[in-house]
């Protein structure tokens, strides 16, 4: 089988510069180092040269799979995660190594101009390897993506869930959105930790926000009450708007425990009454 | 009976029953259904949907906009290749749960549209078509 000779090799390890260069200006031109200092991608330009001769010293093959290219696929897998930080799309990120193509078959050609046989041997082989090292790069990319997005949805969760003291014993906590299993685990946990650390009496749980009332939302809302009753609170649902309320009815959904207002500030008002607050005087 | 426009849309994964749902109300408001009536077709989507992916392991949800001599409506049917249900009575039956559920999604989902077919059988999965008319 045809192998990435050492001549290759040499090709590369003595016309380094050149090759650094018209990399970064492939680079630059393909918008590829937006936000990115120029000394930190002459580095990574710099560092990754000198694994791709380490990795082709090593005879491992044009298979990225090789451990002598262990050294380039970490190199890869770091660059990715930093490139999905700083918000680089695939494209950009992936060019990286596709942005060296060019100036390598340059070398080559110019290298083996009196052979044409082994110039497109040896094209094809750096053109497999560096393919596979674009793939080894998008997904991973991939993954770290996927773990900034996580982490993003994870910090959205606990944003979109605030429980406000509206008075001296009286929390609310108007829900807004898709309550899947999990949100709703998060919204249940945070509300009973708030009663808890504010001594408050009742919680006022408004729905005004929440587009579907299903049996899943209305087991979670039940499940809640139930759990505030228990720690010696009481609970109001606010915000069951008209539509809500007839489709509840024909879903067969029996919430005739719960205590329920229409709005935010009838719910208010009667956990004033009962809290002994007096909105007039106060307000 | 016209089939003015249709589609599928995967049901595999909890998010998904999220995009059952925002498809679902998109297609009643092109249908021109009443506030009411969208959400009360969204609520039955919604527990289709989840049953697909809970107890199906997963399915599709195919939709029709239908027009019958001028009116206009949508159906939807869930499909899955999953156990299916061996008691059809007992599983519409109004707080009959297999699982830790209220036992409320499949007859509520009756009450909330106009037509409802549930077509199962155990081993073979299980198909149920909803139509609500705008
Ligand atoms: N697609 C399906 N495949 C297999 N079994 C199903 C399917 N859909 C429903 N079932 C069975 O029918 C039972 C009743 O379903 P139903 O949706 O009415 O109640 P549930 O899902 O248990 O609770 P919930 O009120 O939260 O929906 C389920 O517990 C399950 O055993
Ligand atoms: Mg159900």
């Amino acid at each position: 089988m045809a192998a990435l000779q050492g001549s290759t090799l040499d090709a590369i390890n003595s016309n380094q510069e050149q090759l650094l260069e018209q990399w970064i200006a492939s680079l630059e031109a393909n918008g590829a180092t937006r936000n990115l200092k120029e000394q930190v991608l002459k580095q990574e330009t710099r560092e990754f040269l000198q694994l791709l001769s380490e990795g082709l010293q090593s005879g491992s093959g044009n298979s990225l799979a090789g451990a002598g290219w262990d050294a380039v696929r970490r190199f890869l897998e770091k660059l990715s995660s930093t490139r999905a930080q700083l918000g680089h799309d695939s494209h950009q990120t992936v060019y990286f190594i596709f942005a060296l193509k060019g100036p390598l078959f340059a070398l080559l050609q110019a290298h083996y101009r009196d052979d044409p046989a082994t110039l497109a041997e040896q094209l094809w082989l750096i053109s497999e390897l560096l393919d596979s090292m674009g793939m080894h790069t998008i997904r991973t990319y991939q993954a770290s993506r996927e773990t900034v997005i996580r982490r993003q949805q994870e910090e959205l969760l606990e944003l979109s869930t605030p429980v406000v003291k509206l008075w001296d014993g009286v929390l609310a906590l108007p829900l807004i959105g898709t309550l899947d299993s999990q949100r709703s685990q998060t919204v249940m946990e945070s509300l009973l930790q708030r009663i808890v650390d504010t001594g408050s009496e009742i919680a006022i749980i408004d729905i005004t926000g929440v587009p579907t009332v299903d049996t899943l939302v209305a087991q979670h809302l039940l499940k809640t009450v139930t759990a505030i009753r228990l720690m010696g609170a009481d609970c109001i649902i606010s915000g069951i708007r008209p539509q809500i309320a007839q489709t509840i009815v024909h879903l067969g959904l029996d919430l005739g425990t719960l205590t329920t207002k229409a709005n935010l500030s009838d719910a208010l008002k009667l956990a004033l009454t009962r809290v002994g607050g007096d909105l007039g005087q106060r307000v | 009976m016209n089939v003015r426009d249709s589609g599928s849309l995967p049901v595999r994964i909890e998010q998904d029953v999220v995009l059952a749902r925002q498809l679902a109300r998109k297609l009643a408001g092109e249908c021109g259904m009443r506030l009411v009536d969208l959400t009360k077709l969204v609520t039955a989507v919604s527990e289709l949907a989840r049953n697909t992916v809970v107890y199906g392991g997963g399915g599709d949800m195919d939709w029709q906009i239908l027009d019958n001599y001028g009116r206009t409506g949508l159906r939807l049917l869930f499909r899955d290749e999953g156990p299916g249900i061996p008691d059809i009575n007992l599983a519409l039956t109004d707080g009959w749960t297999s699982g830790g559920g209220l036992g409320l999604g499949l007859t509520g989902a009756r009450r909330l549209v106009d037509e409802f077919e549930l077509d199962t059988a155990p081993g073979q999965g299980t198909r149920v078509t909803i139509t609500r008319w705008a």
